[in-house]
């Protein structure tokens, strides 16, 4: 079997156990009226039609129409999906050259690190619920469109991981590696494109994906001040206020949300397969995040 | 002209810390055009650090060092140096070519005669056929070579060369320290070659520099007399292992002192 057949496998075989996890809870909460089984103790999350709708009520929502006589709710949620997609799009991008750019930065002068470090890592504690509303009203009166705006508070989520997986993988060739550029009589930037970047790019591409999945959250988030009717946040936050009444709903828009995200991802793992030889590919996403903590831990500590 | 001359050179790190470490102190030497030297002593007695002192890797604390008759850091700007350390440091993204025209393309040499040269070099350490390989598909040994072919690929006047072969196997060894022989007698460039092995530095060398520890100093220098040009039967030579025990006994003394 070829790895990707594997994979595809692996993954199918996951989301059948997840399903099955799903539904059998429901069919044991509905058997034992809603207590573990044997037990008096109540199940934590209740198992009727109202929290819990079957899986294929999910995707039976979605092909069926959002309002009576309206669109198919799969539709309307696509093309919200999309729209939101172009704001996180521009997000990415725009995230991903300020991050390149500070990590950049960074590893040139460990005064602008020193100095500008904590401020970066503090940006990222900052509840990007506060952030949004902000830029919205300072654009607002700049009369930038509105969508621009909601690519701004998504940069300002993606660029974080890049600048600090950009510094790491600037800095990491060997003294060796450096003291031959400096035998060479090396100018700076010729050290930066020959030596740094191609060295970095690995540790770049597990960025780019988490910096993807962020620009997609920090898009949603952001439509939702700039009360953007739509995209994806609206959709949700409609589906939200109308959970009780028709839960499969939110959880549609959950599963299309997240399908943009592993597409978004899929496209810069495409892109990392192109310019990586499998040799130096750092592979997995959990290696990625794993990177970005220890390195957080690090910046903090 | 000497190729290359020290006079009182000292190095301290960390001056004034209770780090402070007197790494090198006062050593004068001075090396003819095309010589081999070898700097042979114990861990720690401050070889590297005074390969990296005549580099401009590192400023000496003390004394003088002259390169060509000039100051180590112009002699660098004028690319006087080739460099070689134990491990090869060949960069993994680039291809076997494309590393040894690295120094090539900083130095701005156009494409055609870059690749021209790189073939060439390649050639010298017998390596024309791998010109398409990745670093990793090499041996350690060849990725050695390759490093070798990069640094001579400017055709600097002086090698200086860190334990190129530490980690290489005995019988590898033995070949490349033929191969660079061959070399430098196609090359003329003047070496300075840092080692542990006695026998490697007697086979190779004009001149074996002995050093001993606290502080980094020249304890001893012995003339290398034997016959050019040297070949595997040089290390059965009676000369070759008179030249040993010399080397040997120098390094005792310092050891026991
Ligand atoms: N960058 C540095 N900072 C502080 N001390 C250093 C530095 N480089 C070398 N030293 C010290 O200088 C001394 C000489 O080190 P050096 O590396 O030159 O020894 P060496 O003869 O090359 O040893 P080896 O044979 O193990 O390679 C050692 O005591 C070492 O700890
Ligand atoms: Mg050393």
């Amino acid at each position: 079997m070829s790895p990707n057949a594997r994979r595809l496998l692996s993954f199918l075989g996951i989301l059948a156990v997840l399903i099955a996890m799903w539904e059998g809870y429901k069919w044991m909460g509905t058997a034992t009226g809603g207590v573990w089984p044997g037990t008096g103790i109540g199940l934590p999350v209740r198992t009727n039609e109202r929290s819990m709708p079957h899986t294929w009520d999910v995707v039976i929502a979605l092909l069926r129409p959002a309002r009576r006589g309206g669109e198919m709710l799969l539709l309307v949620l696509v093309r919200a999906a999309l729209f939101t997609w172009r704001s996180a799009l521009l997000g990415f991008v725009l995230g991903s050259a300020v991050g390149f750019g500070l990590g950049v930065l960074f590893v040139r002068s460990a005064l602008a690190e020193r100095g500008l470090m904590p401020h970066v890592v503090a940006s990222q504690t900052v509840p990007i619920l506060a952030i949004a509303p902000i830029l919205v009203v300072w654009a607002g009166r700049l009369n930038v469109t509105r969508w621009l705006v909601v690519a701004v508070v998504s940069a300002y989520l993606a660029f974080f991981p890049v600048a600090i997986n950009t510094l790491r993988g600037l800095r990491s060739p060997d003294a060796t590696a450096s003291e031959l550029m400096r035998s060479y009589a090396a100018t700076p930037n010729q050290v930066l494109w020959k030596l740094q970047v191609p060295a970095a790019l690995p540790y770049l591409f597990p960025a780019l994906k988490i910096a993807a999945t962020a620009s997609i959250i920090g898009a949603i988030v952001g439509e939702l001040p700039a009360s953007m009717p739509d995209g994806l946040g609206r959709a949700i936050l409609n589906f939200a206020a109308a959970f009780s009444a028709a839960p499969e709903k939110l959880f549609a828009s959950i599963l299309v949300a997240s399908m943009v995200g592993i597409g978004f991802v899929g496209v810069v793992v495409l892109a990392e397969r192109i310019l990586i030889p499998p040799s130096r590919r750092l592979e997995d996403l959990g290696e990625a995040a794993g990177q970005r903590g220890g390195r957080l831990k690090e910046v903090v500590a | 002209m000497s190729a290359l001359s020290l006079r009182g050179v000292g190095k301290v790190f960390n001056p004034g810390s209770d780090q402070e470490v007197q790494a090198v102190h006062g050593v004068d030497l001075s090396v003819e055009r095309g010589e081999f030297i070898s700097v042979i002593g114990p861990s720690g007695c401050g070889k590297s650090t005074l390969l990296r002192l005549i580099g401009d890797l590192t400023p000496p604390s003390s004394g003088t060092v002259s390169v060509n008759g000039k100051t180590p850091a112009r002699a660098r700007l004028d690319r006087d140096y080739g460099m070689v350390f134990q491990s090869a440091t060949l960069l993994e993204w680039r291809r076997v070519a494309a590393n040894v025209e690295l120094p090539l393309e900083i130095m701005g040499m156009d494409a055609a005669e870059r690749s021209r040269q790189a073939a060439a070099m390649l050639g010298l350490v017998q390596l024309d056929r791998f010109a398409n390989h990745y670093p990793w598909q090499l041996s350690g040994g060849m990725q050695q070579r390759v490093a070798i072919a990069r640094a001579l690929a400017f055709k600097p006047s002086i090698l200086l060369m860190d334990e190129p072969f530490g980690a290489l196997d005995e019988m590898t060894r033995e070949r490349m320290q033929s191969e660079l022989l061959r070399i430098r007698a196609e090359t003329g460039t003047t070496v300075v070659f840092v080692t542990h092995s006695i026998p490697e530095a007697v086979f190779l060398s004009t001149r074996v520099v002995i050093m001993s520890p606290r502080p980094g100093t020249i304890t001893e220098v012995v003339d290398i007399d034997l016959p050019e040009p040297r070949s595997d039967d040089t290390r059965e030579d009676q000369r070759f292992f008179e030249l040993l025990t010399d080397v040997r006994e120098g390094l005792r003394a310092v050891e026991d002192s």
